[in-house]
């Protein structure tokens, strides 16, 4: 080896590790705004959901508000039907098929739910809208966040954030309305006068509105639901997604309307970036299905509006599936879609029966303990029970009550007991049975309570008679 | 001993709020060198993104270690460290009860101001009294009060030491004890059965007539004191009324000898150290009512 072989050393310092913060501050998303079919369809998903939440609370039913959660007393009243705490399963299998439909719609036509009623969207475009008319389009304000503070900045800030405040204060106090009697509420916010639970809870839904609608807006979506993050798992090959159609559009580049692109070897898309200006999440939709698309279809709208100024056929943006981008055709009716379908509809219906067919009466049975049995002087056996009778019903009803289980029993105290709409009554009753009737020590009995006049309205509880051994 | 505990407590509440803090401080810069996101190691092919958690997320977690030191030092917690504002929760629990007592105190005060006759019939009055007595009296006297075995029946006219509504708070206040001697050694069996037959004849039942008669000697001699010169009770000493049909402890013919051969002793307990005053005046409302129904 000669030296003129060797390769000088040479000092190289070690490549610069670029530290990157894991806790990223976000970087604020400007919307533009966009006219188009889907945009006008979400204002009939929207509005109907909007006015149904604001008015609701304003309907009144015999006297009391139509729908009140009243908490302190324990009842729910939805019109005609007034629930106790002892008809919480209802809601927990009405929970169970909100979900269900959830997952089944998710199933058929992907987060549509998301993009077209769900309330963090919903409000959201609210306050979009208020941004929109108080600070200008979107070029506007991200000149006017840019500038340095000014008469006119300070006054279209404020204005932007006191037309926030407002409708979140609308939304807050709304939302507690559905507790506490909305027609008391609001004049007693005005004058000082609700108690602090009231005000603390205006107060928090205002808050919340406000940060969410305001300020957090796509976070919740991409960092605080799960529904983005087990979406996934409900999509198949046949879902219906927002998807760019890469075999149309690429390669992408821009290019003279007058010109022939395909000759030029280009794809529809003219690469105007119009897609990502519109997302309120902040997403390129070209890169193909992500966790933080709500499936608005803004970007739908936007191409669509591109793709007529350009004269081409709309559509590069579209609700598509997998199944269809490969070139096959979306199979509507499969076994994963009948499956929810039919679950649905029998889940829905034995809901619909318990509800129509409840029996707005409840008995509670406790036997006397510590005299197991009292022994007459006729020599006939007592036993003491303690009777818990509720009228869930909104109306007045008259009960009589009867026990079964022993021949010749007889009943001592009253036994028959009107009771008010919502009433509760304790009552004792003795029953009185011969020694010779009663073969068991314990013998099971059956206490019936009827409505007088409505034989569906009974109930039956069970308990236990005592006698000497 | 006790010590030891509380260290323990302290230490590995102390040790975890700096692990956590310094987990959460340690993870923020990231080096594993990558640039396409990716944490830059794979399984079965899938990739994992290493995506930066949004500023507000991290200024969460600090909001709540700090809320956390604050509420150790505020509260109980480090082992045996009281708390600044020395909250327990039997404190909590004495504060509820008397504020319930506050709250419950001013209705009953008002019904004390109030003769027993005028409330005992009044809805609020029952159902409050109902409460009371399922939870002080139902135990011995029934739930119905109707009684049983050696647990006099509120409910009928027929009392032990009187039914004014002064007699039955003096019951409450002051509890009863009876005092039935046992006649075994005096009378013999001889005469406990004489006087068990003429008992039975006062009722009107079936009985031995020569015994009976024997009996009834006895009783001028022995019972009247108590029960009366007709056997029909004496309040003032709590002495039953022999000829009603009523019987305390049973009225069959063995049931009778037995008291008469062991006497009674039952006992009602005093509540005066139970239950405050408008708590007894609602309960004797209560009695003279169900006497009454």
């Amino acid at each position: 080896m000669s030296d003129e072989d060797l390769i000088d050393l040479q000092e190289v310092a070690p490549a610069e590790v670029a530290e990157v913060d894991l806790y990223q501050r976000r970087e604020k998303i400007y919307t533009r705004k966009i006219e188009g079919f889907y945009q006008r369809l979400r204002l009939f998903t929207g509005w109907p959901l909007l006015v149904g939440y604001f008015l609701l609370p304003w309907l009144t039913w015999d006297g009391r508000q139509a729908v009140l959660f009243d908490l302190p007393a324990r009842k729910f009243h939805i019109f005609g039907l007034t629930f106790w705490p002892q008809d919480f399963p209802m809601l927990a299998f009405l929970l169970i098929i909100a979900a269900y439909s959830l997952f089944a719609v998710t199933t058929f036509a992907g987060r549509i739910w998301c993009g077209y009623t769900c309330p963090q969207t919903v409000w959201t475009s609210i306050f979009m809208w208020l941004e929109q008319h108080t600070e200008g389009s979107r070029n506007q304000r991200i000149k006017l966040d840019k500038a340095p503070w000014s008469t006119e900045k300070i006054v279209k800030k404020i204005t932007k954030h006191s037309s926030w405040l407002f409708v979140a204060f609308a939304t807050g106090v709304t939302f507690v309305g559905y507790f506490y009697p909305i027609r008391q509420l609001l004049p007693e916010l005005f004058t000082l006068s609700a108690g602090h639970w009231q005000i603390l809870w205006t107060v928090f839904f205002t808050l919340a509105t406000y940060v969410n609608a305001g300020w957090m807006r796509e976070q919740v979506c991409k960092y605080m639901c799960p529904y983005a993050r087990f979406q996934s798992v409900m999509f198949d090959r046949d879902t219906l997604i927002v998807s760019y159609d890469p075999n149309r559009g690429e390669p992408r580049g821009s290019r003279k309307r007058s010109v022939d692109h395909r000759t030029l070897g280009l794809g529809d898309c003219i690469d105007c970036e119009l897609c990502v200006q519109v997302c309120p999440t902040g997403i390129d939709i070209r890169n193909g299905l992500q966790y933080e698309c709500i499936g608005c279809a803004l970007c739908v709208d936007a191409c669509n509006s591109v793709m007529d100024k350009m004269e081409y056929p709309r559509g590069l943006i579209r609700y598509t599936s997998e199944h269809e981008l490969e070139g096959g055709t979306t199979h509507w009716l499969r076994p994963r879609i009948i499956g929810y379908v039919v679950v649905l509809a029998l889940m829905v219906g034995v809901f619909s029966y318990n509800i129509v067919n409840r029996i707005p009466l409840e008995l509670t049975v406790i036997r006397d303990r510590n005299q197991l049995y009292v022994t007459t002087d006729t020599g006939a056996i007592d036993n003491i029970y303690t009777l818990r009778l509720a009228n869930m019903d909104q109306k007045a009803h008259e009960f009589d009550i009867t026990v079964t289980g022993i021949p010749g029993a007889t009943m001592i105290g009253e036994t028959s007991h009107t009771l008010d709409g919502g009433e509760v009554r304790t009552l004792t009753l003795r029953v009185r049975a011969e020694a010779e009737d009663l073969d068991k020590p314990n013998t099971p009995l059956e206490f019936t309570v009827t409505a007088r006049g409505m034989p569906s309205i009974r109930v039956t509880s069970e308990s236990r008679f005592m006698k000497p051994l | 001993m006790a010590s030891f505990w509380s260290y323990w407590v302290i230490i590995i509440t102390a040790i975890t709020f700096v692990t956590v803090v310094w987990v959460l401080l340690a993870n923020r810069k990231d080096l594993s060198q990558t640039t396409d996101e990716t944490t830059g190691h794979a399984h079965d092919g899938i990739e994992e993104l290493d995506n930066p958690l949004p500023a507000w997320w991290f200024y969460m977690f600090v909001l709540t270690v700090i809320w956390g030191v604050g509420y150790l030092i505020i509260y109980p917690g480090m082992g045996n460290f009281p708390g600044l504002l020395g909250w327990t929760s039997t404190g909590q629990y004495e504060r509820e009860v008397a504020a319930a007592e506050e709250r419950y105190r001013d209705i009953r005060d008002r019904y004390l101001a109030m003769p027993v006759e005028e409330i005992a019939a009044d809805p609020a009055v029952r159902k409050m009294g109902m409460r009371l007595f399922s939870n002080n009296c139902a135990q011995c006297h029934g739930a119905d009060g109707k009684g049983g075995y050696g647990f006099p029946n509120l409910t009928d006219d027929d009392w032990l030491y009187g039914g004014t509504p002064e007699a039955i708070k003096a019951t409450l206040v002051n509890g009863r004890k009876a005092a039935m001697p046992a006649w075994r050694d005096i009378l013999g069996d001889t005469g406990i059965a004489e006087v068990t037959q003429h008992l039975l004849d006062l009722n009107g039942r079936d009985a031995n007539e020569t015994q009976a008669a024997a009996g009834a000697t006895h009783f001028k001699t022995y019972c009247v004191a108590c029960h009366g010169p007709d056997g029909k009770g004496n309040q003032a000493l709590g002495a039953p009324n022999l000829t009603n049909g009523i019987w305390l402890y049973g009225g069959s013919e063995e049931q009778i000898a037995h008291t008469l051969r062991a006497g009674r002793n039952g006992v009602m307990p005093a509540f005066a150290g139970t239950l405050s005053e408008d708590k007894i005046h609602i309960l004797t409302a209560y009695v003279y009512g169900l006497g009454k129904q």
